[in-house]
């Protein structure tokens, strides 16, 4: 025991690579949480888009858009994607950048089926109510489905922030040092495998077990409102 | 008020509604009767729009509902609804339910909006229930609750799609309380209901749907007591 702690005190701490770590840790929730705001931005305008399509024909063509959008995103690996966009669509670009515009239109493409399901699973007589009473449809979605829909996706929104936060492991590809580069760096430097690796697993480990939590809390705070 | 010709509905293939003329005058209740599957809730549904429907028009104050360039929400706001599923807005208290659009659509400043719900919550008994949430209630309690949102916009006439047919029989008494006295303060209502008693009691005209169509239309005596069509006697016959 003594032996090993001594072996991560250097090649962790006394050699000062644990700055690197957190300058990785730093970059990669940079990224993720870039990610999540572009994703959402996008999910909720294709949701939209899609939802006001049904009764305006003039964004029929948007909505093929939108389609070609979602398949070609979840048909492609997002490595993939990665090196398009840092290799070819946004060549001089910094990596960091890079890696928020493709994580966050990556996950975009799946934000748009929760956020569409979300408003899907609100009851339709909820809409008729608020359009009986004389509001428009975009007044009766603020108003009266949104707040409701909201219940249902923002549990799966939560879900989406945790596989986005792991799938950005990847942004070593394209010279970004995120967490898990900054601990591969160090491996090959120090020749030590167990204690960069052991650490910035568990580094992931203790985000995700942190963020479920707070996510539960929250959810159970959003069933509290659910007054019955 | 509303005068409706030749409106036809069809869903896909299958025509609900195959053609109906009908006059409804201020004060009119009428009740809309007949088997499910007849076109009763398709007709409600098509004075307001809800229902968009394929052929003939609506005209309600003179505008014609069925043209495009008519502004639906500003129509809708003259004609309330209430739906056999309450469809009140499980987010809001009982008093956010009933002051929300008055307050949106209207202008109407909060403190009006509020003690007008209040007053008309009064009315149906409820007043104590404002700061309740609409998952709290009964049934009963519910469909009196949106029957009164739908007042909240002071409108000039009552759509009802079987407003009792989703309640426990204890309490279809409560609420078709609160439609007589509506009745009798000379609103106009159009009720799509199964409540026979309520149907020749209150209303001063029923109409009689099966099949898409109107096969009897008459006074409460005339429908009940002296039924022409031998469908709307084989009708009665089964569900007096």
């Amino acid at each position: 025991m003594g032996a090993w702690l001594a072996k991560y005190y250097e090649t962790i701490i006394g050699s000062g690579y644990y700055t690197m770590l957190i300058d990785g840790l730093k970059t990669t929730i940079v990224i993720t949480i870039g990610a999540l705001v572009i994703g959402v931005a996008i999910g909720a305008l294709i949701a939209a888009i899609k939802y006001f399509a049904e009764d305006t024909p003039v964004l029929k063509p948007l909505v093929w858009i939108c389609d070609v959008y979602v398949t070609v995103i979840r048909g492609i690996p997002v490595v993939v994607l990665l090196l398009v966009f840092y290799f070819i669509i946004l060549k001089s670009s910094e990596g960091t950048v890079v890696g928020i515009i493709t994580f966050g239109i990556n996950s975009g493409a799946y934000m748009a089926e929760l956020i569409r399901s979300g408003i899907g699973a609100v009851d339709s007589g909820q809409m008729e109510a608020g359009r009986s009473l004389g509001m428009s449809k975009l007044q009766a979605m603020r108003v009266v489905v949104l707040p409701q829909a909201v219940r249902y996706i923002l549990p799966a929104v939560g879900n989406e922030l945790i596989a986005l936060l792991k799938e950005t492991a990847v942004a070593g590809y394209v010279a970004v040092v995120d967490l898990t580069r900054a601990g591969n760096l160090i491996r090959n430097n120090t020749y030590d495998a167990v204690n960069p690796l052991l650490t910035i697993a568990l580094t992931y480990l203790a985000m995700v077990v942190i963020l479920t939590w707070v996510l539960g809390k929250f959810e159970r705070k959003l069933a509290k409102s659910d007054k019955r | 008020m509303i005068s409706v010709k030749h409106l036809k509905k069809s869903f896909k293939d299958i025509e609900v509604l195959k053609g109906i003329d009908l006059e409804i005058n201020k004060g009119d209740v009428i009740c809309i009767i007949g088997p499910s599957g007849g076109g009763k809730s398709t007709l409600l549904r098509c004075l307001n729009l809800l229902e968009k429907p394929t052929g003939g028009s609506i005209i309600f104050d003179g505008n014609e509902l069925t043209d495009k360039k008519t502004d639906l929400n500003l129509h809708r706001q003259k004609m309330g609804m209430v739906f056999q599923q309450f469809n009140l807005f499980p987010h809001m208290t009982v008093l956010d339910n009933l002051t929300c659009a008055p307050m949106m659509l209207k202008k109407i400043p909060k403190a009006q909006a509020e003690s007008k719900a209040m007053e008309l919550l009064a009315r149906v008994g409820l007043a104590d229930r404002a700061a309740a949430y609409p998952n709290q209630l009964s049934g009963g309690q519910k469909q009196r609750v949106a029957i009164v949102r739908a007042l909240c916009m002071e409108p000039e006439v009552m759509l009802f799609d079987e407003p009792t047919s989703a309640l426990d029989p204890e309490m279809v008494g409560e609420v078709l309380d609160v439609m007589k006295e509506l009745a009798a303060e000379g609103m106009t209502m159009v009720v799509v209901t199964h409540e026979m008693g309520f149907a020749r009691e209150v209303s001063n005209r029923i109409l009689f749907l099966d099949g898409g169509c109107i096969m009897d239309e008459g006074t409460p005596g005339e429908i009940f007591d002296a039924p022409q069509s031998e469908r709307l006697q084989s009708f009665l016959a089964k569900v007096l």
